[in-house]
């Protein structure tokens, strides 16, 4: 349905055009708000035009929510997300794929069933586990009656016990499975050729050297694509750190921000300073513009899968 | 260099068997062709030679030594694919090097080597490019320089020809004719193209649903088809069959023609119904009634120092391949003339080949 006549032109740079407001124009106001001082930020009808405050906002923004030590914080967190995830997903589909086995369709769909299941909806049995990450085997032991048996043969009262609260491991492991991209791995694996496998097998490269020298090259594109949604999933995470982290220094940006950001509640004398919350946004986003700006290239082709 | 010794191998996949039971020795240093349609179970025999399928059961040897349980990479063989199956992101010389450096040859002696390899196919300027780069024939090139520079003992090949066109097919086949006179490796290659078998083969293994129909060399299996299968197969253009009854000193058509049996032939099996191959190179037309049956001309195809005459008998269809121009009319019976000698005599129900030393076993047949 490829059609060109002016009109149709017309409409559909219109509607892209909209579109590009709609998404634009939000962002545009941040920007507006963050270059205001204090009383043009605040004045109504709201200013459309930037101020020249821009850099002395950002400035107290970054020194008010430490924003040093949460960038740190948040590009180790992200960080071990993204390799995690991309490591993870790749066996799992490596295994899911290559190997014949009786549990290979159980495990994909226990796999991609977790698709339903987002850290927002199991997020009250993940806090019980990252309390005590040890907490089921306990539960295991208990109920098996070996708990029972230890402290009956040695006298020894087992309780397992792995806090993750408060930990960099904490953040992480939770975040680390991931549905989707085992699946985006899953399928550009089945897009490999028998034969390739086959050639690498009479040329003597065991499972292992195949994962490693021919899959893994062969893939770049897709994992340059997966790491970046999942740079930018993982930088944007607000809700599991501010459940599991109570100790500021191992804060994250997204949800440090929030405590830039005016409160309602708070009736007396706090200033809205909504031009200081914006400068703050705006610096919270760089990194994932700049990734996704960086991986841009790399990132549609692992999408589209035309790299072959 | 090794001798191959496949014994009552068979292949089912759950309780569909696709090779039933096959035997077959291959001497050191032969070239084989396993030659058959597609689905007659000539690529799941080399595969399991290679070490990709398992063996449901019987046995395999290679050199003395049973592979059944070894890997592939343990069994000393190299394969060559169909579509190549070169690893994209690698270079031509890292394609050729692989296995020895999976192998864990030192990166110096390897890449001399490849050089010299890459050289004895034509592939020396090639060496940095990537497969995406190169055509098909080269392809077929690097695929075959990766086989060869690991000095298997047994080469072998799937279809490997099947995906370039038809001139760099041939060329590819002397390529490989060369390739074997020079490292005389034991070689199994699988086609269903028989000119390839018939040119490449020293001896040719014709498979049909799982079973091997006939092995010999190409000159055996073109000359005595050990079955009507086989005779269908193997010729170009294709043998004629006419099915008839053995009379003394010939075979009775239905419409009364007669085709001319050698007399040991024709006393062995006297009174049997049998299937007549005819080669349609090995018929001449004569004029109408001069022949061993009269038949309509249809119309004659040129095939440049010859022509293929296609003629209507009964409700059959046969052709003649001539070389000289006969005065054919369409519409117009034409006598075609049957030497005793190159009548190709089958059985009727089993479609095996009659021969006639069968005489001696059944001298009861002899009228």
């Amino acid at each position: 349905m490829i059609e060109r006549t002016p009109i149709l032109n017309i409409v559909t740079h219109l509607i892209l055009l909209s579109g590009l407001i709609l998404m634009i124009f939000p962002m545009y106001l941040v920007l507006v708000a963050a270059s205001l001082d204090l009383k043009d930020v605040s004045a109504i009808p709201p200013k459309m035009f930037p101020g020249d405050q821009l850099w002395v906002n950002m400035g107290v923004a970054w020194e008010k929510a430490k924003f040093g030590e949460k960038f740190l914080n948040t590009f180790i967190v992200a960080f071990g997300v993204v390799v995690g995830k991309i490591v993870l997903a790749c066996i799992t589909a490596f295994g899911i794929v290559f190997f014949d086995h009786r549990l290979r369709m159980p495990i994909f769909w226990a796999v991609f069933i977790t698709l339903m299941l987002p850290l927002e909806v199991r997020i009250v049995p993940t806090y019980a586990v990252a309390a005590n990450a040890l907490q089921p085997f306990q539960v295991f032991m208990d109920v098996t009656g070996l708990t029972w048996a230890i402290n009956a043969v040695t006298g020894i009262e087992v309780a397992l016990e792995w806090n993750l609260l408060n930990s960099y491991t904490g953040l992480i492991m939770p975040l680390v499975a991931t549905a989707t991209g085992t699946f985006l791995y899953r399928q550009f694996f089945l897009t490999i050729p028998d034969e390739l496998v086959e050639a690498a097998k009479m040329d003597g490269a065991g499972p292992v050297r195949f994962l490693r020298e021919i899959l893994v090259p062969l893939s770049v594109t897709n994992i340059a694509a997966l790491a970046t949604i999942m740079f930018v999933y993982s930088w944007n995470q607000y809700l599991w750190p501010l459940l599991v982290i109570t100790d500021q220094s191992y804060g994250m940006v997204a949800v440090e921000l929030g405590r830039l950001v005016p409160k309602i509640t708070s009736t007396g004398g706090e200033v809205a300073k909504w031009n200081i919350a914006m400068a703050g946004t705006l610096i919270v986003m760089v990194p994932p513009i700049l990734v996704v700006i960086f991986m841009q290239r790399w990132f549609v082709r692992g999408l589209i899968n035309t790299d072959k | 260099m090794a001798n191959i010794s496949i014994s009552d191998v068979r292949k089912s996949y759950g309780k569909d068997e696709v090779v039933h039971g096959v035997n077959l020795e291959i001497a050191n240093g032969e070239f084989i062709v396993i030659l058959g349609p597609s689905g007659c179970g000539k690529s799941t025999l080399l595969r399991m030679i290679a070490g990709l399928e398992s063996i449901s059961a019987g046995q395999i040897a290679i050199a003395g030594t049973v592979v059944n349980d070894l890997e592939p990479r343990e069994r000393g063989c190299a394969m060559v694919f169909q579509n190549y199956a070169l690893y994209p992101h690698m270079t031509v010389a890292e394609n050729i090097g692989y296995a020895l450096k999976v192998s864990g040859m030192a990166k110096a002696e390897r890449l001399e080597k490849v050089r010299v390899v890459a050289a004895s196919v034509g592939l020396s300027e090639f060496l940095d490019r990537r497969p995406g780069q190169l055509s098909g024939g080269q392809r077929q090139r690097v695929a075959m320089a990766r086989a060869i520079i690991r000095e298997p003992r047994v080469f072998l090949f799937d279809e490997p020809l099947s995906n370039l066109d038809a001139k760099l097919r041939v060329q590819m086949r002397h390529e490989i004719r060369r390739i074997h006179n020079r490292i005389k490796a034991t070689s199994v290659f699988v086609t269903h193209d028989q000119q390839e078998g018939m040119t490449l083969a020293d001896r040719l293994v014709v498979m049909n649903k799982g079973n091997i129909e006939q092995v010999g060399t190409p000159e055996e299996i073109y000359h005595s088809p050990a079955s009507v299968y086989v005779g269908g197969f193997i010729g170009s253009p294709a043998m004629n069959f006419l099915s008839g009854q053995i009379v003394a000193g010939g075979v009775m058509l239905a419409n009364g023609g007669k085709i001319p049996l050698p007399q040991a032939l024709a006393v062995a099996h006297n009174g049997s119904l049998a299937q007549i191959g005819l080669r349609p190179e090995e018929l001449t037309l004569v004029p109408a009634g001069k022949g061993a049956f009269d038949a309509t001309f249809e119309f004659s195809e040129e095939l440049g120092p010859s022509r293929l005459y296609h003629f209507q008998f009964e409700d059959l269809t046969l052709s003649v391949l001539s070389a000289d121009k006969p005065p054919v009319e369409q519409g117009k019976p034409m006598g075609i003339r049957v030497e005793a000698g190159s009548v190709h005599l089958f059985a009727a129900d089993t479609g095996k080949r009659l021969r006639a030393r069968e005489a001696v076993a059944q001298p009861e047949l002899v009228v």
